[in-house]
């Protein structure tokens, strides 16, 4: 079995800081880490690879620094990595991005075999759109399965798949045919420590390392900027609230009394309401 | 594409030309939303979309339309004519068998041929499971731009989209365009919109759309749903009052305090993030940026420190109280009341005295 897992290289939104004049995102030192939620379908992957045999490739678009999160992927037990890296995808929207990995995707799918699964995390921490997984389907003909929450059962000599998709109020068990795109819901599964004989291959693995030309784009005028029908037009910070929290003073009362008295007096009609909801009608 | 070494964010550095609209995009008119059903249910973001929907197609002249999807019958005819009550000009039904339930292939190819054939400029859906996997497939296949999760819709002195979105969990907003293409397609968050009032109006123009496919083209099977255990799950987001605790609680088990509250008060109760992670509240009851987005009359938050990722989900309130026993928790520069105390001793003195104060004793009193 063939797996190839997309990764995006993120920065670690947990030290992001704005800049108060510019509005601008304040990257430098900010390290970067693999998008948390693709290390859900890293695993995902690497246990269907453990259960079948054959290789997890992982695959990047970013530039040549994204090399670490490909990296780190092999040393949780990835087989192969990919980065590919060109000016050209700079400014991508998903539109664009879709298209340069699908591009990837038929170049290895060329050079190392036919995916049977292509997977994608939930959305990224930075971008967030979770377009790109739905994109990748579309652009490569696959059947898509997203928000999975569980794989309940892969038959490799059928080629089909049986999972567990999340939709609104409920879960869709869902069975479609190999190759097929999955995108992997969070707080699925739980990445694993990775050997120590992946850790040692891991550093001295080669990258595959491919520009578009390599990739095997054939249209330019589709990456990055240029590709991107969405503009990003103004980045600004939200305003403001002018007042503060009205802080209740309890000096000589229960709190609670007067915190209720409060929200009563701010608010004349919430007592008759909490009335009727407190009683469901 | 971001790169992480350069700032500002490349995606923003995006340059912003407007050329004139290609020939071939001229014929694409009106403002569209895809009203998402499911089961019989019209989801509430439809409805709020239409309420959006309404002021973007009023300035710019043109009608809104609802685009229904779904197998014959009842419900897709009945949701079409409730479009009308929330704002529609027209409505459109694709109605087939194999639309029974959500499949993206089949929904795509409904979605996608409607809109080839009827040109919207531009096309709504809710940032649902279901909004957010159908509008990228969609996109893709017309190869236009789509602004995801977006908080807030506008059309600018020359007519373009301006969808604006949180990025970088809340602390900032982005202004996102589709010039140079149709039609310019957005999710939108469920919440964020205002639900509109429901007019009684007449169901007057409603086009039928063919959707030509037979179950054997369709590869994916729906085995089973499996609806979610719980029947309060869903009702987070549409909850008038909510109650929820984070970390400050310092334990699952005073963690009931909030749930007592909540019953007392025929609330939801909802919780931080890192409540969920430490397993002591399930991921359905998680409020802010990768939870639900809440719009309740009352919000009281009990031991949360007011992230701003827990802050994008709860801004929508009336009213939002907060109980922290530091009296500079950030959640005090957005909260509206606050109470600077132990919330594990405060809970079940308010349960108590909310008890009294809301006793069916009381509606009488205050009827009177
Ligand atoms: C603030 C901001 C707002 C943006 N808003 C929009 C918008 O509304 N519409 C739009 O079209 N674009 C938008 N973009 C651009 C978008 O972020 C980029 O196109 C990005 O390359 C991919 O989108 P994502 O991060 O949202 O990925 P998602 O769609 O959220 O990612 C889903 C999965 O796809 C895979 N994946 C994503 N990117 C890569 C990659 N580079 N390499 C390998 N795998 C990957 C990962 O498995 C990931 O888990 C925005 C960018 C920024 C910075
Ligand atoms: C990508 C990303 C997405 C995220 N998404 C979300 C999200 O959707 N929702 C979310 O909530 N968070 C989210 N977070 C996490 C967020 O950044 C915060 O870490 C989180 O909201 C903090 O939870 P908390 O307020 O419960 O805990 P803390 O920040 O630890 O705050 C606890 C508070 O309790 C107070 N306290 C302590 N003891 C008591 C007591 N006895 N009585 C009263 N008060 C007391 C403390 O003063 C403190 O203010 C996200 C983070 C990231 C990076």
């Amino acid at each position: 079995m063939h797996i190839v897992v997309c990764i995006k290289q993120v920065p670690d939104s947990a030290q992001i800081r704005v800049h108060p004049v510019t509005n601008t995102i304040m990257r430098q030192g900010v390290p970067t880490i693999i998008n948390p939620y693709d290390l859900f379908a890293l695993e995902a992957a690497l246990q269907l690879r453990d259960k079948f045999g054959g290789e997890v490739t992982v695959l990047t678009m970013g530039p040549p620094s994204a090399e670490d999160s490909l990296r780190r992927a092999l040393t949780y037990g990835a087989d192969r990595a990919v980065l590919l890296t060109d000016r050209f995808f700079a400014g991508a929207d998903t539109l664009a991005t879709t298209y340069a990995l699908a591009t990837a995707i038929r170049k290895i799918s060329e050079t190392f075999g036919a995916p049977d699964i292509v997977f994608t995390g939930k959305q990224t921490i930075d971008g967030d759109t979770a377009q790109v997984g739905p994109g990748i389907a579309k652009r490569l003909g696959l059947l898509q399965l997203t928000y999975v929450a569980k794989i309940n059962e892969v038959d490799p000599v059928a080629r089909t798949i049986e999972a567990e998709r999340r939709s609104e109020g409920g879960v869709q068990v869902l069975k479609t045919k190999l190759p097929c795109l999955v995108t992997m819901l969070e707080a699925t599964n739980e990445i694993r420590r990775g050997a120590m004989a992946d850790a040692l291959r891991a550093a001295r693995a080669q990258i595959v390392t491919w520009s578009a030309k390599d990739a095997g784009v054939e249209d330019i005028s589709k990456c990055g900027l240029k590709g991107s029908p969405t503009i990003v037009k103004r980045v600004f910070a939200p305003s403001a609230r002018a007042e503060k929290a009205t802080i209740v003073d309890f000096a000589n009362r229960p709190p609670a009394e007067a915190l209720i008295e409060e929200l009563f007096k701010r608010q004349p009609k919430l007592e008759a309401e909490l009335i009727s909801s407190a009683h469901g009608f | 594409m971001s790169e992480p070494t350069k700032a500002p964010p490349a995606a923003a550095g995006r340059a912003a030309t407007k050329k004139e609209l290609p020939e071939h995009f001229k014929a694409y008119k009106h403002v569209w939303v895809f009203i998402e059903q499911e089961r019989g249910q019209v989801h509430p973001v439809s409805w709020e979309l239409m309420g959006a929907g309404r002021k973007l197609a009023d300035k710019l002249k043109v009608d809104l339309a609802a685009v229904v999807i779904g197998p014959p019958g009842e419900a897709v005819q009945h949701a079409a004519a409730e479009s009308f009550c929330y704002g529609a000009d027209l409505a459109y039904i694709v109605a087939d068998e194999v639309l029974g339930d959500y499949r993206n292939e089949a929904y795509t190819k409904a979605l996608t041929d409607t809109v080839n054939t009827f040109k919207p400029e531009i096309l709504l859906l809710g940032a649902t499971t279901l909004g957010r996997d159908l509008a990228g497939s969609v996109a893709t296949t017309l190869l236009t731009g789509l602004t995801a999760d977006c908080t807030e819709l506008d059309v600018d002195a020359d007519g373009s989209l301006a969808a604006t979105r949180p990025t970088f969990g809340g602390s900032l907003l982005c202004t996102i365009y589709t010039l140079n293409y149709r039609p310019q397609m957005a999710t939108v968050r469920p919440r964020v919109m205002p639900m509109p009032d429901r007019v009684e109006k007449p169901a007057t123009r409603i086009i039928e759309h063919k959707l030509g496919l037979v179950e054997e083209d369709i590869v994916t099977k729906v085995l089973s749903f499996i609806p979610d255990r719980d029947s309060a799950k869903s009702n987070l987001a549409y909850a008038d009052v909510v109650v929820a605790g984070g970390l400050g609680l310092g334990s699952p088990e005073n963690f009931q305090l909030v749930k007592g509250l909540a019953a007392v008060l025929g609330a939801e109760f909802g919780c931080s993030r890192p409540l969920v992670q430490k397993g002591w509240v399930t991921s359905d009851r998680q409020i802010g940026q990768t939870g639900k987005t809440i719009r309740p009359k009352l919000y009281i938050a009990a031991g949360i420190s007011g992230a701003i990722q827990h802050r994008v989900g709860v801004e929508g309130a009336d009213l939002i109280v907060a109980i922290n026993t530091d009296k500079n928790a950030p959640i005090f520069d957005f909260a509206h009341v606050g109470i600077v105390t132990d919330a594990i001793r405060l809970l079940p003195a308010l349960t108590e005295a909310f008890r009294a104060r809301l006793s069916p004793h009381s509606r009488d009193r205050i009827a009177s």
